[in-house]
């Protein structure tokens, strides 16, 4: 596993992500959060790991942690259709615009989230929205839940195998009540 | 108008009042203005004449920044990191610095246009005569520069009077790019505002350099039905002697089809075009054909088609001269601006520079004089061809399969990819004897080649591509209309009432280039989509080949299966880059054809119609240049939204309303001065969607107005929730924002609306005649 970024060009100057070396790092980072919310971007359906679709994952891991998802572009849809209802939708610009806003009380108009957890956008709209939360959500945790190191978030998975990611996200899942 | 230098010089006179010797008057400009209209509050305006107006559009439409780079580097202070609120060491932050980047890109937008045309307009008037008059569209179009007669107050009837136009945009764009400097502005919003007028700029910009070209060299004007033109590699006849012109501007291919024509070869040779000059070529010539987007000059160089390659300017690959010396096509660099380090041979013989390059002596040249390019170009596709024998650098198929063997799969191909194309996967399945992942690759690849510089073992990866693909690229053959240029004024008269009162749904305007990130095909669906939904569909640039490059279940192009008419259902493409200016100008001809509202200089009222009244949104599935980014600025200055794909979030700051600020969207109501909340239409000024599905959403949304009679809110509310339900599987949350009476609701939804409405609280409100300009305010009767 290699914490460069994935997009070699993609390089954070001084503040870069903390690399998530075992997957109860992201756990205990979960738990700990009081209003984690999980944003998920279109390969959710794109990409494939043991013969599922990396939404049947998330949708597992939201069901078991309780994190509200807030799915992007065209994906709740897919949601839906798999019978699971996300929390919001809305585009991953209007998302990451409401986050660097301190004043936004969040989906549920209850308090700005304190840790927002990203997956399966396209790499490079991730790094960039992630750069906008580390210049102007400083006080905001990120987290990618992706199987790329995005330099701009909090903490970050190092580079990993589809293999390796199935295994983290399955492992994030198994240690909520929900997904025993 | 017409202007002239005068100066007079007395040496001795007697008059009945007394002698006068030696005088001397010299008048810069003897304006000699038949133009009725009053003149408006604004022509010329200066870099902060409309920054009130561009300062209520950021009021609402605020910037939401996501940095590319969290240093600036632009002067000896830094490297300066600004990370997260630190500022720099001449006390700029991110969020300025952020906005500067925004402003140096339109700068380099509008120059590159504006260059463009002075380079033009300047041949043309040589060639010409400054009194050579314009003409766009003869009857037909009566406001044959509306961009211009609004920005500067100029009403331009020859080509002199282009002049003046342009020294205009010359000195605004240096007045932008100088705020720029390291201790000019400070603040992100007026750097916006300076980004906005540079867009404003380079709209001027651009329609000089059409309207100059259409009517010197007799492209259509304003014709629905300009030619089909062929387009694709598969249209081309290899076995002819082939010269491709890569670049913007086509008086270097206007020279070379000229010749060819006066030697009667132009049945014995192709002249094919990438990029904006091939449109303009077929404007120009309806045999010339278009090869395809930008994205494509590796496959054709490589794939040895053309027998010399013509470089002129804009959007060419840096690289085309090593990549035709491998496939020993000659090279004609035709413009000041990209001289590509070759010896300026203009004044040489032409004999002598096309033996120099058939004998391979030298494999580049720079010629500055068109005709001579003309002149050159062809003597030396007609002598190379069959020597070259359309040599190419493209591997064997068993090549492949044998160098792919050596792929270490350290993935940094992929990691290097703008797409994140899967392509170790492919080189390993090369390896094994199966080239069909590679050919998958085949539509995706944008061709920019940094597959290749990455690779530790050199592979050249987009070479096995391009191979692997070989059978599509070359039945590639398509249609695309040849750029048509402006709007009549007759179509905007015919459609302005329905488009305004919003029963055409909306304009949408496909632009731009073609860094896609899943192939052309996504242009292609969405404008068949929104043009079968009876939307006006305009495209241009490589956008309009790509919509042009797929073909309907009977086998018909976009371009033959709609109408290229202004109207309900057409589907026009306007031309190339400096085309785009048609567009905002169509937009302005609706305020001051159909509503009668004054152009000359009266930018603001004009923008302020157009944002609150014309349903239009513009999309730039593929953008990728600076120029891209001034034709957004233009358009957003005007209030018109720009959607990007998911590559343009790369410019780096969004213009987002938000729709859970019911403040952000008051309006006047010029009845009455009221204050009335319209919602958030248009919610966004510019905004990156990540997939077409979402794009398709987003724009039935984004041509809700303000001013939306029920009836017109009502069709517009039904194509938003139709396309909501198919791809989003569900119906919209935010409908309460825009119902304003139940006569907005359509008529099958009804029950659905309701129990939305219902559930949102929602209070009927009024349909304002709306403006953001309390001038604007007519006084209530007593």
């Amino acid at each position: 596993m290699s914490c460069e970024p994935w997009q070699c060009a993609e390089i954070a100057a001084t503040k870069k992500a903390n690399p998530i070396q075992k997957p109860e790092i992201a756990v205990a980072m979960i738990k700990k959060a009081s209003r984690p919310i999980l944003i998920v971007g279109s390969n959710a359906t794109e990409r494939w790991m043991e013969g599922k679709q990396l939404i049947e994952y998330l949708i597992d891991f939201a069901k078991a942690s309780k994190v509200p998802v807030v799915a992007t572009a065209h994906m709740v849809g897919e949601f839906l259709k798999r019978g699971y209802e996300p929390a919001g939708f809305m585009s991953a610009m209007d998302i990451g615009n409401r986050l660097v806003d301190p004043e936004w009380q969040g989906l549920d108009g209850k308090g700005h989230p304190d840790l927002v957890l990203l997956i399966g956008l396209p790499y490079y709209m991730e790094a960039l929205i992630l750069s906008g939360l580390k210049h102007f959500a400083p006080d905001l945790k990120t987290m990618t839940l992706d199987n790329l190191y995005h330099p701009h978030a909090s903490w970050s998975f190092p580079n990993a195998t589809l293999e390796e990611w199935a295994a983290n996200l399955k492992v994030i899942t198994s240690k909520f009540e929900g997904g025993q | 108008m017409t202007s002239k230098n005068v100066h007079v010089k007395i040496d001795e006179m007697k008059t009945s009042t007394g002698l006068i010797k030696n005088l001397e008057v010299s008048i810069g400009k003897l304006v000699n203005d038949n133009w009725t209209e009053p003149m408006g509050p604004t022509p010329m305006p200066s870099l902060t004449a409309l920054r009130d107006w561009d300062m209520k559009l950021l009021n609402k439409y605020k910037p939401f920044y996501m940095p590319d780079c969290d240093l600036c580097c632009l002067c000896t202070f830094g490297k300066c990191d600004l990370t997260a609120g630190k500022r720099g060491a001449c006390g700029l932050d991110i969020a300025a610095q952020s906005s500067r980047i925004v402003l140096i890109a339109c700068s380099i937008g509008a120059a590159t246009h504006t260059g463009h045309a002075r380079h033009v307009v300047d041949h043309l008037i040589e060639k010409y005569g400054r009194r050579f008059p314009l003409d766009v569209g003869g009857l037909n179009v009566k406001v044959e520069a509306p961009v211009t007669r609004l920005v500067t107050g100029i009403k331009p009837e020859t080509l002199g009077d282009l002049e003046e136009v342009l020294e205009y945009c010359e000195t605004q764009i240096t007045h932008c790019l100088s705020a720029a400097h390291t201790g000019q502005e400070g603040n992100n919003l007026d750097f916006e505002s300076k980004a906005f007028h540079a867009g404003m700029v380079d709209q001027v910009g651009m329609e000089v350099a059409d309207i100059a070209q259409i009517s010197t060299l007799n492209f259509p004007k304003a014709d629905p039905e300009a030619p089909l033109i062929k387009m694709g590699i598969g249209s081309v006849d290899t076995s002819k002697p082939v010269i491709m012109c890569i670049g913007h501007n086509v008086v270097p291919s206007v020279g070379i089809i000229d010749y060819m024509k006066e030697s009667k070869l132009d049945d014995k040779m192709e002249v094919v075009g990438l990029c904006c000059t091939a449109f303009d070529n077929t404007r120009y010539y309806d045999r010339a054909k278009i090869v395809g987007p930008i994205s494509w000059q590796l496959r054709f160089i490589r794939g040895g088609f053309a027998d010399v390659v013509v470089l002129d300017e804009q959007c060419v690959r840096t690289d085309a001269f090593d990549e035709a010396r491998k496939v020993h096509a000659p090279v004609i660099a035709a413009s000041e601006k990209n001289c590509m380090g070759f010896k300026n041979r203009t004044n040489d013989p032409a004999d002598e520079i096309v033996a120099d390059l058939v004998s391979g002596k030298v494999p580049g040249v720079l010629i500055l004089d068109p005709e001579k390019v003309g002149e050159v170009a062809v003597k030396v596709a007609k002598q190379i061809a069959p020597i070259r024998k359309k040599m190419n650098n493209l591997p064997s198929i068993d090549e492949i399969k044998s160098l792919a063997k050596t792929c270490r799969q350290c993935n940094l191909c992929q990691r290097s990819c703008p797409q994140d194309l899967i392509i170790p996967a492919a080189i390993k399945a090369a390896a094994e004897g199966n080239l069909a992942p590679l050919t998958d690759l085949y539509e995706e690849c944008i061709g920019c080649g940094r597959c290749e510089e990455a690779c530790p073992v050199k592979l050249q990866i987009h070479s096995f591509i391009i191979k692997a693909g070989e059978k599509f690229m070359l039945e590639e053959s398509n249609l695309c209309r040849a750029g048509r240029g402006a709007v009549q004024d007759v179509e905007i008269r015919n459609v302005g009432s329905p488009i305004v009162l919003g029963e055409i749904p909306g304009i949408l305007a496909v632009v731009g280039c073609s860094n896609y990130p899943h192939g052309g095909k996504d242009v292609y669906d969405i404008c068949r989509e929104f043009a079968s939904r009876r939307y006006i569909v305009v495209t241009s640039g490589c956008s309009a080949m790509s919509a042009g490059s797929y073909r309907n279940e009977e086998g018909k192009t976009l371009y033959e299966e709609f109408s290229g008419g202004f109207e309900a259902g057409g589907v026009l493409n306007v031309g190339s880059c400096v085309a785009n200016s048609h567009i905002a100008g169509a937009a302005i001809k609706v305020a001051n054809i159909f509503a009668k509202r004054n152009l000359r200089g009266n930018y603001e009222e004009i923008a302020d119609y157009i944002h609150n009244r014309l349903g239009a949104v513009g999309l730039a599935w593929g953008a990728y240049s600076q120029k891209a980014a001034s034709i957004a600025s233009g358009f957003w200055r005007l209030g018109v939204p720009v959607l990007v794909g998911p590559h343009g979030a790369k410019y780096r700051r969004m213009l987002l309303g938000r729709e859970d600020k019911p403040e952000d969207w008051d309006v006047y109501d010029a009845r009455t001065g009221n204050k009335v909340n319209v919602g958030p239409a248009p919610e966004h000024l510019f905004q990156t969607v990540e997939t077409p599905q979402e794009a398709m959403v987003v724009i039935a949304k984004l041509c809700i107005r303000p001013n939306d009679t029920w009836k017109g809110r009502s069709i517009k509310l039904s194509h938003y929730v139709d396309l909501h339900k198919r791809y989003y599987g569900c119906m919209p949350q935010d409908l309460h924002l825009f119902v304003r009476t139940m006569a907005d609701v359509p008529m099958t939804l009804k029950d659905e609306f309701t129990k939305i409405l219902e559930a949102k609280n929602w209070k009927e409100t009024v349909i304002p005649d709306p403006t953001l300009l309390p001038r604007m305010i007519r006084k209530m009767k007593e």
